[in-house]
């Protein structure tokens, strides 16, 4: 019972924060023509009810897919069209045909944003707490303690409750899909993943773990005889779920290829905005964009990303342990992320909500990571007028996280760091403590970080470079996320069997 | 062993505690504020910008100076700050002025002076009997610290709604923990300073009067804690006097030597009000109001009464200022006041006759808060705040008190909630911060006594149950049915009327605790 009771502490401390950053402003409010993503999430709420489902995603003369035309997965489509059902109850303005482009009230706000509490509760938050209570080390007061710092993980709570999005959705799903995997039921986790990968297609940064995982697991139960037979059931469970996410779209060879077409827009670019990613920083020395044609830029980031996922994938493969597994979740959405084409700053999100869940064993590089991630996206946060909400939670999570955790660094940090630590430094240099250095550049890191923000918030850009600081922001941090890449990299290829992680897994 | 470092590292929950409430404090800076955010903006313009001999004639703003003089001075003070934010703000002219740095300094300024509530509760967590656990969750500190930082109604009224509740509470908390490390003098100043912030607390004065010259003047008691004559302290009883009246002399003195009292004492003593506040505190006079109107529907269906002869508000009531009682006798100001005395009187006369030390002092407080509040005439329900803050240093030590408090808080700080709801739609989800906040103390004082069976008895359970459905009816069925047009008003009568019986409730427990707590503990120290 007292379980339990800490468990709702932090659940309502989870939601209190998310309310109260919920009644900040959002993406493009009071913005026309466009307008943001949460007149996106309510368009597709107007068109999934009003439009018959063969019109979704085409454009016709009901659906203007160029004013946010949808371009997630039918699942997203699905969700929509349940909560217009409910807008339509309470207020048929909201999801009027046309007439409702643009249409802000304060009840609808309330509205939308109920709507992604409640998916909250539903999905996310259980998830949290089921892997706390199941997966993470030590005592039930550390497993609160964890469940409390990725409940009151910011990067979610303000692209959800402030920005306006689903993300919990999606890695809720994405959770309950690695929840399964965990404890041994695979089925159950592929249903759930593959839901996720339905819901957005994001999620496929994380595919290739997923699959790798689940193979490598049959593998080894040998794929003559019971692995076979496993495999079969997975691939079986994934096929019927798509099948059934994908139903109305089956009828016509036409409706597929139009979705697709949607959900991978290579007509956009390399890359939009001010991405942290190696494109947009590359760009600054020289001009891929106009450089290449659009064919090599595909072939190059597509190379590219398969390059860095594949050591960890292989190494996955080989030894489908739970480890192994979230250190490849890690991997490939940060190579995703950095090398893949046409990638948004808030795919970012996913990378680091994963590292929130590795534990918090690697606390300080992973303090770090969540900040860099938290810095990429201040531009996009300021745009939305969200500075206070970033600016208090933010600060708010760096204390939690270093009172709560703290302790817990202290135990874990030796185990893990010498592992891999010992045998770089012995090898290049033997002399250095590495710890200390590692220290000392998250306090540089976060010093240029709070003097970026600062600046970029305050200060005017010269005349001759506008886009100075972003640009410098998101340099900064794509350097930072160059340096974890290949940090997580070497921890997994490197990483001697854990002797907890063996016990968890067996 | 690996958690026990920050446990052991002594204070550091507290700093984290505190930080981390501060953090929920900032949210909500942009969060909507009621007009007493005006009235605050609008005492630092007229004490910025004005003598101090205009002060209290300054009428250009409906919301006139009607705290005591050391707050104009705290006012005074603030807005030599706030000049670096804004200086339009400190124009006594820009009636409703609220730029964004307005709104922040003046949020940010509560926040900074809770400070002094933060210092308040540490000290106060000092005096505390600790016994000494291992577990965070069983330390009577612990608990407090969250029951008093983290406390729902201080969030609504000073984070949300606008005040310096906070600050004020602080020094009256800071007071009481002075009395219990028997720093009489220091405690007898600050609760002067404190009348001379806010003179709300004088409804609390009396159980300081009587607890000082009885446990301070005299010097001594008998063996079985009756009154021992001789031990009367003359010097003490002088020191006390010059300490009160030398603070009241700096706050009302230069005033009085303008000769303005009376017109001091007018703005801050207004009788014009009616019985009760806009939205029914959960009082006594809510249950007396429902009562009235019960008996004049009674009267009006069994032809006892005529309807053109009852005074036509009190069918539209509840919203006017002005209630009017068509069958019970009309309620003067005089008659609450003496409700009020006659409900503390058994109190005052308990403690003087049996003092049982601060404890027992503190339990006087509580009662002589919750009398004015149950009594008291146009009680803002805020008011509640007086008896529950204090009260949460007792519910730590007894479980009794813990079944006291829980009923308190939860009906009074539920009887708060009209000041959001009634509030724009845009607000709403500000309400639900506060809700998950009240749940965070409920959660943490059953964790405390989780050994040792339920706190409250099946009853009490179902009674606060109750105020589940009865949002739900107020705030989601009641609005779509038909009455909601020609009785706006019911909603708010029924949550004030179910809170009051709580309340109610939990005066009269409250009341027999502290006539039948001195023998108890004398036990427990006699074990």
């Amino acid at each position: 019972m007292e379980n339990w009771s800490l468990f709702s502490l932090c659940v309502l401390l989870g939601l209190t924060s998310r309310w109260a950053v919920s009644f900040h402003s959002y993406s493009g409010a009071g913005k026309p023509p466009m307008f943001g993503d949460y007149e996106a999430q309510r368009h597709w709420q107007e068109v999934t009810y009003n439009l018959p489902v063969h019109e979704w995603y085409f454009n016709t003369t009901n659906n203007d897919l160029n004013y946010w035309g949808l371009d997630y997965p039918p699942l997203t489509a699905y969700h929509s069209l349940v909560c217009a059902y409910v807008a339509k109850l309470l207020n048929p303005e909201w999801v009027e045909l046309h007439a409702s482009r643009g249409y802000e009230s304060h009840s609808h706000k309330l509205f939308m944003r109920a709507t992604v509490l409640f998916t909250d509760i539903l999905i996310y938050i259980p998830a949290v707490l089921l892997y706390c209570f199941y997966f993470c080390d030590g005592s039930s007061k550390q497993k609160v303690a964890t469940a409390l710092c990725i409940l009151l993980y910011p990067g979610l709570i303000l692209i959800d409750y402030g920005h306006f999005q689903y993300n919990s959705v999606s890695l809720g799903l994405a959770l309950w899909g690695i929840l399964g995997l965990g404890l041994g039921w695979d089925l159950f986790g592929s249903l759930a993943f593959t839901l996720a990968l339905n819901y957005k297609q994001m999620e496929l940064y994380h595919s290739l773990p997923f699959f790798c995982y689940l193979l490598g697991k049959c593998i080894k139960q040998g794929l003559t005889r019971r692995g076979f037979f496993q495999l079969a059931k997975i691939s079986l469970t994934v096929l019927v779920t798509f099948a059934l996410c994908w139903m109305p779209f089956l009828s016509d060879p036409k409706q597929p290829l139009q979705v697709l077409h949607r959900l991978f827009p290579f007509g956009r670019g390399l890359f939009e905005d001010k991405v942290a990613n190696t494109w947009c920083s590359l760009n600054v020395l020289i001009k891929i964009k106009t450089l290449l044609s659009r064919e090599t830029q595909l072939f190059l980031s597509f190379a590219l990303t398969l390059l860095f996922i594949l050591p960890s994938s292989l190494k996955l493969l080989s030894k489908p342990n739970l480890w192994q597994f979230k250190l490849a979740l890690v991997n490939s959405s940060l190579a995703f992320f950095l090398f893949s084409f046409q990638v948004h700053e808030k795919s970012i999100l996913l990378a680091a909500f994963y590292c929130t869940h590795l534990g918090f064993c690697l606390f300080l590089r992973l303090m770090f990571f969540l900040f860099v991630f938290f810095h990429s996206m201040l531009p996009l946060l300021v745009k939305d007028g969200l500075l206070l909400p970033y600016v208090v939670t933010s600060l708010a999570f760096l204390f939690l996280s270093l009172y709560l955790l703290s302790a817990l660094e202290r135990s874990t940090e030796e185990e893990l760091r010498l592992g891999l630590y010992r045998k770089l430094t012995q090898r290049w240099l033997p002399k250095l403590n590495l710890s200390r250095i590692i220290k000392w550049k998250f306090w540089f890191s976060l010093v240029a970080m709070a003097v970026l923000s600062f600046t970029s918030v305050w200060l005017e850009p010269p005349a001759k470079f506008p886009d100075l600081f972003p640009v410098l922001v998101s340099i900064l941090s794509f350097l930072h996320f160059l340096g974890f890449i290949i940090y997580f990299n070497l921890v997994q290829l490197m990483e001697p069997q854990r002797k907890k992680s063996q016990k968890k897994t067996n | 062993t690996v958690m026990a470092a920050p446990v052991t590292n002594d204070q550091s929950w507290f700093f984290a505690l505190a930080l981390g409430v501060s953090f929920l404090k900032c949210l909500l800076i942009n969060a909507y504020h009621s007009t007493d955010f005006e009235v605050h903006r609008n005492w630092l313009a007229l004490t910025h910008s004005l003598p101090a001999a205009q002060w209290y004639y300054e009428a250009t703003s409906e919301w006139t100076l009607d705290y005591p003089p050391l707050f104009a001075w705290f006012e005074y003070g603030l807005s030599h700050i706030a000049r670096f934010f804004d200086k339009e703000m400190l124009v006594v002219q820009n009636l409703n002025y609220a730029s964004p740095a307005t709104i922040l300094f003046q949020r940010l300024s509560v926040i900074v002076a809770d400070v002094v509530f933060f210092y308040a509760v540490k000290e106060c967590c000092k005096c505390l009997r600790e016994d000494k656990g291992k577990d965070l969750l069983g330390k009577p500190s612990f608990i407090l610290t969250v029951l008093l930082l983290w406390n729902f109604g201080l969030l609504i009224v000073d984070h949300i709604h606008f005040q310096y509740n906070g600050f004020l509470f602080g020094v009256l908390l800071l007071s009481i923990a002075r009395h219990f490390q028997n720093r009489h003098f220091e405690g007898a100043l600050l609760f002067s300073i404190l009348l001379n912030l806010k003179h709300i607390y004088l409804y609390i004065a009396p159980a300081y009067g009587i607890y000082l010259l009885r446990c301070f003047c005299f010097t001594q008691s008998n063996a079985d804690g009756s009154l021992q004559w001789r031990s009367f302290s003359v010097v003490r009883l002088v020191t006390l006097g010059t300490i009160v009246l030398s603070t009241f002399s700096v706050s009302f003195g230069p005033f009085i030597a303008l000769g303005q009292l009376p017109q001091v004492l007018s703005r801050l003593f207004p009788f014009k009000r009616g019985l009760c506040h806009a939205y029914w505190a959960p009082n006594i006079w809510a249950l007396y109001n429902i009562a009235d109107k019960a008996f004049s529907i009674l009267g009006v269906k069994f032809k006892l009464l005529d309807i053109n002869k009852l005074p036509k508000a009190s069918m539209t009531g509840g919203l006017v200022q002005e209630f009017q009682h068509s069958v019970l006798p009309s309620v003067s100001p005089l008659a609450t006041l003496i409700c009020t005395v006659l409900s503390i009187l058994p109190a005052l006369f308990r403690i003087w006759h049996r003092p049982n030390g601060a404890r027992g002092f503190l339990r006087c407080l509580v009662i002589c808060a919750l009398g004015s509040f149950m009594f008291g005439w146009h009680v803002h329900e805020k008011a509640i705040l007086m008896a529950i803050l204090p009260l949460s240093l007792l519910a730590v030590e007894s479980r009794e008190d813990a079944r006291i408090f829980l009923i308190l808080s939860i009906t009074g700080h539920y009887s708060l909630f009209p000041l959001l709801f009634t509030t724009q739609v845009a607000h709403q989800n500000i309400s639900h911060v506060a809700i998950y906040n009240l749940h965070i103390g409920n959660v943490i004082l059953h964790l405390f006594f989780r050994k040792g069976g339920a706190l409250l008895n099946p009853l009490e359970a179902t009674y606060l149950l109750g105020l589940i459905p009865l949002e739900l009816i107020c705030e989601f069925v009641y609005p779509l049915t038909v009455w909601q047009k020609t009785f706006p008003f019911l909603p708010l009568m029924l949550t004030s009327v179910y809170c009051a019986l709580g309340v109610t409730y939990a005066f009269i427990r409250l009341y027999i605790s502290l006539l039948t707590c001195s023998d108890s503990t004398k036990k427990i120290k006699t074990q």
